[in-house]
């Protein structure tokens, strides 16, 4: 006989994750308003947040929106361990995990109402695990679906949980601001504002002929949907990559050629060895752009056969900036970022004929090799010394099949 | 200037030379035709900075002049009319086409706008067309279509005296014929780097004009091929830089086992098999005693296996391609036998060669050079 179990959702999500892992290690810096980043910031503590400090908002703002904040550079690798050990707790938790980022994930406890109880329980110890074993702050949502776990999270933050019974889903909805549904930013709330929608309810009620002409038809069905909580996706356990990127703000100003290619040159050299680790091969590569001006671009190219060489990689994101460059010295460049998609696993790979007299890959697996060993910045291209990106942020890991 | 021409010599001439006008020219003035006329003698162009084509046609010329008109709409119009002889007469900014009772008005594009064509280097050497045409198909096949690897998008000419040698590659298969032609001079040794579209493209639409005059011009400024025959040219840039350094070193010098395969039935069955082979996954080719066998797909998907009649020669084999570049090869052949030599190790390029019977020897004219994909398990 199964029994249903109704409530077995849970998203569970740091709360301002680098900023509470400096509190964490420093307590000098607990119950003060911290700022990791020195530019843009990278994350705020709650006290710095309750002065408007935002993530990503440029560092002279926050600066005046909060002059007493302790502004602390950022140490990727603490939150890399700090994310690895949060997510072994996840994975003792149920092994039905999917993580979304490097500090959210959605935790199908389903399967184990006979040995652990009904999940409420379950997501209160979790948060207990989790302080203790790691010394973190996290907030939970349980639910019966994804999308109302995602949102009982954010409702509970900071340091809370939350549960949205069965029974009582639509009153939980309805009542909250509409920037709580995804996919809902400033520009689409502003829209909906205009017309007086102010709440979930409100979209519900409007139906979804007057939204889509409002937001266009995709995004109106999508709402709707939302509003009418209506989101079957199941958890996915080790869902893997769709694509491996990196990308690189760079202050305005003009820059030489020399220097952009120097970015890409790091991009490249840093997804390759990503994809490499992740015994993956790519077939198309693209190059993304930020302007002065604000507007993006990207520019994409698929090649003959897929590819894990950071030799042909690099080749094909040189030739997509050649054709930008008109684009860029137009409107100014303030962030380039590179990715390969359309991946593929590297076992049936077509080998090109041997046109070097040394074996194709073996100058990858030895760079590959020796970064392993003795840190990223063991080995660099001459081309790169003293134009070194600032640190990679840290991520999920690439799953290997 | 005025002028009269047959309808179906204005209708050909127009159209192969407005075959390469570009679609969206850069500039207004590239999508015109140019049309030249003095002393009997009526010439039509086409420029892109890159490719230049040139008809010149005797016909009646009444005066004299130069006019740019639009490439397209000319091509459009000579292929419609009636077979009537066509009189084109310009008078200020305008063209008029007769042909019997229709009659067309075009207007005209500023000619002392458009660029200077290149001149057309001095020949090198001939050749006969379809002769050239079939060659430059054949290794035209091995050729990179991706324009962010240029060097590979050409077909490499390398001439000393009597032998030409032309090769292709996109780094996965490599494509090599030699010919012989007639040279200008005996002595004479170059290297040329032609894009391989633009190659085909003249050798095949000039096949059937006989002898061909090939013409590289390397020496002053800009390096340039010309292809001539019957009245028309066209001239090509040269792509510049290294093609791949001592291909020939490429093809392997030891040969452990060779097959012989009828052609027809191979490539039928190479097409039959494919069908289950997924994108990346390869046709897997076993040849032993007497036959080959081609497989492809895998246990958890479709499989496909069919067994044909081969002549092997040395130790049972097994190996795997991309469907698509041995049937590219196999098709390029055009003769009955396919002559397969293999090295020991299966992970070393085949080289494919025709052969007339399942006994002959191959005469090294044209070699394909195919890189196998490695079998998994």
């Amino acid at each position: 006989m199964f029994v249903t179990i109704e409530l077995a959702m849970l998203h569970a999500d740091l709360d301002a994750f680098y900023a509470s892992v400096e509190q964490r290690d420093d307590a000098r810096l607990r119950g003060r308003p911290v700022i990791v980043g020195g530019g843009v910031v990278l994350a705020a503590s709650y006290e710095a947040k309750a002065y408007g400090v935002r993530t990503a908002m440029g560092g002279a703002r926050a600066r005046r929106l909060c002059p007493q904040a302790v502004v602390v550079p950022p140490r990727m690798s603490a939150y890399t361990e700090a994310s690895a050990a949060v997510f072994d707790v996840f994975r003792d938790t149920t092994p039905v995990v999917e993580g979304l980022s490097i500090d959210e994930a959605f935790l199908d406890v389903g399967g184990l109402w006979r040995i652990r109880g009904p999940a409420p329980g379950i997501a209160a110890q979790l948060r207990r695990d989790v302080r203790e074993g790691v010394g973190l702050a996290i907030s939970v949502g349980v639910a019966r679906t994804k999308f109302l776990a995602k949102v009982a999270s954010a409702v509970a933050k900071p340091d809370g949980l939350l549960v949205v019974p069965s029974d009582g889903e639509l009153a939980f909805l309805h009542p909250l601001p509409v920037e709580r549904l995804w996919g809902v930013g400033e520009v689409t709330a502003a829209a909906l504002r205009r017309r007086g929608i102010q709440t979930v309810g409100d979209i519900a009620q409007l139906g979804p002929s007057t939204l889509t002409s409002i937001l266009g038809k995709a995004a109106g069905r999508h709402l709707y949907a939302l509003a009418l909580n209506r989101d079957p996706r199941p958890v996915e356990v080790g869902r893997r990559r769709r694509s491996i990127g990196a990308q690189c703000a760079l202050g305005r100003g003009p820059r030489s050629s020399e220097d952009l290619d120097a970015v890409v040159v790091s991009l490249v050299e840093r997804i390759g060895r990503r994809l490499r680790r992740a015994r993956r091969v790519s077939r198309t590569v693209v190059l993304r752009m930020r302007f002065g001006d604000y507007t993006r671009a990207t520019r994409s190219h698929t090649l003959t056969e897929a590819t894990a060489r950071t030799e042909d990689l690099l080749d094909t994101v040189r030739g997509l900036l050649a054709a930008a460059m008109p684009l860029i010295r137009a409107r100014g460049v303030t962030l380039i970022g590179v990715a390969l998609t359309n991946l593929g696993g590297d076992g049936a790979v077509q080998p090109a004929l041997p046109f070097d007299e040394r074996p194709s890959g073996t100058l990858d697996a030895s760079i590959d090799d020796v970064r392993d060993r003795f840190g990223s910045a063991a080995v660099t291209r001459a081309a790169l010394l003293g134009r070194e990106l600032g640190p990679a942020v840290p991520l999920l890991p690439d799953r290997p099949r | 200037m005025k002028f009269r021409l047959d309808r179906d010599v204005l209708a050909d001439a127009v159209a192969w030379t407005a075959r390469t006008l570009p679609n969206r020219p850069t500039v207004p003035v590239l999508a015109g035709l140019r049309i030249d006329a003095s002393d009997g003698q009526v010439s039509f162009s086409s420029f892109d900075y890159e490719v230049s084509g040139r008809v010149s046609l005797d016909a009646d010329v009444a005066d004299g002049g130069t006019v740019l008109v639009s490439g397209r709409l000319l091509a459009d119009i000579a292929k419609s009319l009636p077979n009537k002889p066509v009189d084109l007469h310009s008078d200020g900014s305008k063209v008029t086409i007769t042909c019997g009772s229709a009659r067309f008005t075009l207007l005209t594009l500023p000619v002392e706008e458009y660029p200077e064509l290149p001149e057309l280097p001095a020949a090198s050497g001939t050749i006969e067309g379809t002769a050239f045409a079939e060659a430059v198909a054949q290794v035209a096949v091995a050729a990179g279509k991706d324009d962010m690897l240029p060097t590979l998008t050409g077909i490499r000419i390398e001439i000393e005296g009597e032998k030409v040698t032309l090769a292709a590659t996109d780094r996965y298969r490599m494509a090599v014929r030699e010919l012989t032609w007639q040279p200008g001079r005996p002595d004479l040794s170059a290297i040329a780097l032609v894009p391989a579209r633009t190659l085909v493209d003249a050798a095949k639409t000039l096949a059937s004009s006989g002898q061909v005059t090939v013409a590289l011009g390397g020496d002053s400024g800009d390096s340039l091929i010309g292809v001539a025959a019957g009245g028309r040219h066209t001239t090509s840039r040269l792509i510049d830089g290294e093609w791949v350094p001592n291909y020939r070193r490429i093809f392997p010098t030891e040969t452990a086992t060779v097959a012989r395969v009828e052609i027809s039935t191979l490539i039928e069955s190479v097409k039959r098999v494919a069908l289950v082979a997924e994108r990346n996954t390869p046709v897997r080719l076993s040849f032993d005693e007497g036959q080959v066998v081609l497989e492809a797909g895998s246990g958890e998907d479709a499989q496909a296996s069919e067994a044909l009649q081969a002549e092997v020669d040395g130790p049972a084999i097994a190996t795997g391609f991309n469907p698509t570049y041995l049937l590219d090869g196999l098709q390029a052949l055009g003769t009955t036998f396919a002559h397969l030599s293999f090295t020991e190790t299966p992970m070393k390029p085949v080289v494919i060669q025709g052969v007339d019977s399942a006994e002959s020897e191959p005469d090294g004219g044209y070699r394909y050079l195919a890189m196998p994909i490695r079998l998994s398990g």
